[in-house]
């Protein structure tokens, strides 16, 4: 008898077959978790620079003959600009000097401006004041600037450089903690654009998505799972929501286009019709979810339930559903995350538009935050793409937030029957 | 519902409950339906004015530039074989990325991965279909894009700035997890038996793997490519954000392609006349990307679900 | 016959200890302290058995004392559970198979194993036989392929049955016939030993019976170690009885003995019907 299959040789070449696929399951898995760690960290490392904005500090004089008495019109920006000639009285022909104003922000006019507002009576007087550099200036001292370039290529010349480095070593330039970028909505400036008007018009957008979608999913689910008979149009619905789970977003958003602004007037660019076309989307995911929770409820609850004498709706309404609740916020949380993120349909529907002031309810024309990320990532200036990656750190956030909180809800409630 | 009723009205309101939990069931249909008629309503109208045959396979796209002047009502050339091209390139390449990368993955959670092992990675690896798409497309314009430049100027290769390549590929890592979760669940879903079976016969995990798991989770794996691909065609943000707008018929992954999604998206954002062929035509190949996503999201539904009722 | 795992033997153990059946008859295998734990969960105590060579070894018992647990251990497949170990030794052919250095894969090639229930691969009946020899790379060519899967399926007293649809799936078969595939298929690639654990308990009366008549005859060629939960089968196919009882062996020896007049009154009781 022949038992070639026992030598050593033979078995030592199959078992290094083995370990040859074992190898690529451990590579396999090993690149997709380094994608996702390099995906975070150049996140990060891209995003958190958005956190400190270059300040300028001016000696402002609030110059009765500049602003007269204070009005919202007034030229503030013309403050600093003094203020800032005043600093380099070297500074004469006019080329030169708009150069030099480049370094500052128009946001500085608005800063002054907004200090007057608050305080009148600073009309006269001279204080030094943090105002906002100009975008140019924060990348340079942020250290994102090409060195090697040609002047003529570079967003700073040889001049502006030189200033920027005297005023440092003056100590009037510094990075300081950027809390507008969470309190102001979008700008076509770097330095003033802020994160607030999106992450509102994702906030009203959720609202109407969550509003619509769980009530009419637990409804849904609720009857295909506990009333539903065994017939076609149960199988119907069945084979609809599986099949909707999967169409493309943007098809939902052709869909919004057509029906809720072409067909029923609603209005472009708002919360409602954005929240409507998300609702949609949604719809399935939490019914899947919710029908999963009520289908682990054991029966032996529902006959409880009806041996008391409850009818079938009482015992699914008192008993069943309360148990699954656990189940369906989960469901209906990770249905929201997925809304969260959602940008395609949005576009369809105008919620793309450059929106600066912060929306103040459902039907004001709004963007949402990945679009906001969206429109940054497609705007020129440098000093966006790291507003464009902090925009992406506070999306995702929001989405580990909700994911924690699904998580935490999923532990905290789990039955074991 | 605690208040008490007498049992007539009871039934009534009841009734009345029973109809609402039916209606709230209809709105998937009706969604169905809504984007079945929306997009077949608009599409009629443009392919009255463009024929179906110069739309399926024309060669050029170009919306913008009239081509004869004579051309009633029409502004430009609306031939979608250029961006079906560019839609089966970039996809190609995420499966090419996610189809081993997630195959490899699953296989190695399934069949040799602890259990507690599993229950880390898997949602690890999850996260990566959890990332909102304009990331990727962030990432793939800004970082991937540039790398693969500067990285083919340094072989001497010429990268297009949205060349194809840099889109498919994070597009890929975005979809591993949607390979290596289904066909997990499928594998496992293989009868134990099997596995002794074939253990008990002396053969090592990597021929039992091959020769019983694998064919026997087959209808299982396919559905999950299928399901994956189905997601890359109709994947809208990455490809916006990194792919081009010129409709350039090639098979050369360092170009630039434009995509299905790409045009919609171009052709319907910003200032529009909603009657323009243009518009219309943003839902022409709207209905297209539909009824190819359904067609492969069907049959994989079909196949996975027969997969399951062999081995209940 | 040249043994390869013989040098790979580390330690030597005492000769076997003959029971009454084996007096004047081979052993083919010899258990000697074997312990066995799910976990904490210690499954097995101290097992010595000798298994005759070319005859029919029964093991029975109570459901979930062991038996699965210890006709798993001749051919490792406890290996494939996560958190079982074994311990002790159990000698093939004067090489202990417990130790880590012998392959399981090889061992497993010499000593097959017929399951519970029927589990052809979903594959067709010519491969599910031919799967086994292929992987051990046992035919050079088609014909002598055909060669193994025709004999191994008669031998399985399958070939009639199934010799005008080799090509059709092995899981359109009955259960029995699906069962005798398995037996062909185990079969197919050789083996000295075969190990069936409960072969016939998912099978009707008429097809348990052609199954027992394979296994005696069967025996002319292999070793055979079968679990059984009935006390008549086992009485009809063994020569030889192995009684546990919660994780003990507690009564072995000539089959005929064992039924008549056990030594331990558990036996005697499990026998006539008092534990079950
Ligand atoms: N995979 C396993 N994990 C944990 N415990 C097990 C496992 N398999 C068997 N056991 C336990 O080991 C004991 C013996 O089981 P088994 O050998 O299957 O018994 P038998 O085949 O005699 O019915 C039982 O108590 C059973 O619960
Ligand atoms: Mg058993």
């Amino acid at each position: 008898m022949t038992e070639y299959f026992l030598e050593p040789a033979s078995l030592a070449k199959r078992h290094r077959a083995e370990r040859r696929y074992r190898l690529y399951g451990q590579l396999a898995i090993g690149l997709a978790l380094l994608f996702l760690v390099l995906i975070f960290t150049s996140l990060i490392a891209r995003g958190y620079g958005a956190l400190q904005q270059t300040e300028m500090r001016l000696d402002i004089i609030f110059d009765k003959d500049v602003i007269g008495d204070g009005g919202i019109q007034a030229d503030y920006q013309k403050l600093a600009r003094n203020a800032l000639s005043e600093i380099f009285p070297g500074v004469k022909n006019r080329k030169d000097k708009r150069k030099l104003y480049q370094l500052l922000s128009d946001g500085a006019g608005y800063q002054l401006g907004n200090s007057v507002q608050n305080d009148p009576s600073i009309i006269g007087a001279r204080q030094s004041i943090w105002v906002l550099a100009a975008d140019d200036v924060d990348m340079y001292l942020k250290g994102n600037v090409t060195e090697g370039l040609d002047e003529s290529e570079r967003r700073l010349n040889d001049r502006q450089i030189a200033w920027i480095n005297a005023l440092q070593e003056m100590g009037r330039l510094e990075l300081r903690f950027n809390s507008r970028f969470f309190t102001l909505g979008d700008s076509r400036e770097p330095e003033l654009a802020g994160i607030l008007g999106a992450m509102t018009g994702t906030l009203f957008t959720l609202l109407v998505c969550f509003a619509l979608s769980f009530p009419l999913g637990v409804l849904a689910a609720i009857y295909l799972e506990e009333f539903a008979p065994k017939n076609w149009f149960a199988d119907l619905i069945e084979i609809n929501i599986n099949n909707l789970a999967a169409v493309p977003s943007i098809v939902f958003g052709l869909l919004g286009l057509a029906i809720f602004l072409s067909l029923l007037n609603m209005p472009r660019s708002a919360p409602l019709v954005g929240g409507l076309v998300l609702a949609l989307m949604t719809l399935p995911t939490i019914i899947i979810a919710a029908r999963a929770a009520l289908k682990s409820v054991p029966p032996s609850i529902r006959q409880a339930a009806l041996g008391l004498g409850a009818s079938p709706m009482q015992s699914v309404f008192h008993h069943v559903l309360p148990s699954a609740m656990p189940g369906i916020l989960t469901g209906a949380i990770i249905g929201m995350a997925q809304a969260l993120g959602e940008t395609a349909p949005l576009l369809m529907i105008g919620m793309v538009a450059f929106i600066v002031d912060i929306p103040q309810s459902i039907v004001d024309p709004a963007t949402a935050l990945p679009v906001q990320i969206f429109i940054w990532a497609d705007s020129p200036e440098r000093a966006f793409v790291e507003k464009t990656a902090a925009g992406i750190l506070v999306l995702l956030a929001f989405l580990v937030a909700m994911n924690l909180s699904a998580i935490i809800l999923r532990r905290r409630f789990e039955r074991r029957w | 519902m605690y208040v008490t009723l007498n049992p007539g009205n009871r039934k009534v309101v009841e009734g009345v409950i029973l109809w609402i939990l039916v209606l709230s069931s209809t709105i998937a249909i009706l969604t169905t339906l809504g984007i079945v008629a929306s997009l077949l309503f608009e599409s009629v109208r443009f392919f009255k004015s463009v024929p179906l045959t110069d739309f399926l396979f024309g060669l050029e796209w170009s919306p913008q530039t009239a081509i004869r002047s004579d051309q009633v009502g029409a502004s430009g050339t609306f031939g979608a074989i250029p961006l079906l091209a560019g839609t089966a390139l970039i996809s190609a390449i995420a499966m090419m990325v996610a189809g081993p990368l997630g195959l490899f993955a699953a296989i190695y959670l399934a069949e040799y991965s602890s259990n507690r092992m599993r229950s880390l990675i898997k949602p690890a690896l999850e996260i990566l279909a959890g990332i909102p798409t304009v990331v990727y497309g962030f990432l793939a314009a800004l970082i991937v894009a540039p790398f693969l430049r500067s990285g083919g100027e340094g072989l001497g290769f010429e990268v297009s700035s949205e060349s194809a390549l840099a889109a498919g590929l994070v597009m890929g890592v975005m979809i591993i997890p949607i390979v290596s979760s289904l066909s997990d669940d499928v594998i496992r879903a293989v009868p134990q038996s099997l596995r002794e079976g074939s253990l008990g016969l002396g053969s090592t995990r990597a021929e039992m793997i091959s020769k019983v798991v694998l064919p026997a989770a087959f209808p299982g794996i396919v559905s999950a490519m299928l399901l994956a691909t189905s997601r890359a065609i109709g994947e809208t943000m990455i490809v916006v954000m990194a792919a081009g707008l010129a409709a350039n018929l090639t098979a050369n992954p360092l170009q630039a392609v434009t995509t299905v999604t790409v045009q919609i998206v171009t052709l319907l954002t910003g200032d529009q006349e909603f009657d323009s062929p243009k518009t219309l035509a943003a839902f022409a190949l709207g209905l297209l990307l539909f009824l190819v996503t359904l067609v492969l999201n069907v049959i994989a539904l079909r196949v996975v679900k027969n997969f399951r009722e062999q081995y209940d | 016959m040249v043994n390869p795992m013989k040098d790979m033997t580390t330690e030597e153990h005492p000769a076997p200890l003959l029971h009454a059946v084996a007096q004047g008859v081979p052993i083919k295998i010899s258990a000697r302290g074997v312990c066995v734990s799910y976990g904490d969960k210690q499954a097995l105590f101290d097992i010595d058995l000798d298994i005759p060579e070319r005859k029919v070894t029964a093991l029975i018992g109570p459901s979930g004392c062991g038996k699965s647990t210890f006709i798993r251990c001749l051919n490792r497949m406890n290996d494939v559970i996560e958190n079982c170990h074994v311990s002790g030794v159990i000698d093939m052919d004067g090489v202990n198979i417990l130790d880590k250095k012998v392959d399981a894969v090889g061992l497993r090639a010499r000593v097959g194993m017929v399951f519970q229930k029927p589990n052809p691969f979903p594959k067709s009946i010519y491969e599910n036989v031919a799967y086994g020899p292929k992987i051990h790379g046992l035919a050079s060519n088609k014909k002598d392929m055909d060669a193994i899967v025709g004999k191994s399926l008669s031998r399985a007293g399958l070939w009639d049955e199934v010799k005008d649809r080799l090509h059709s799936p092995g899981t359109g078969l009955s259960g029995g016939q699906q069962q005798r595939l398995c037996i062909a298929r185990a079969i197919a690639v050789r083996p000295q030993v075969i190990l069936m654990d409960e072969p016939c308990s998912a099978l009707d009366p008429i097809a348990t019976a052609k199954i027992e008549e394979l296994i005696d005859e069967l025996k002319e060629k292999f070793t055979i170690v079968m679990v059984t939960h009935s006390m008549q089968q086992a009485a009809r196919v063994s020569q030889a009885t192995a009684y546990f009882h919660l994780g003990q062996l507690v009564e072995k020896g000539d089959t005929k003995k064992v039924f008549t007049s056990p030594d331990d009154e558990r036996t005697q009781a499990y026998i006539t019907g008092r534990i079950g």
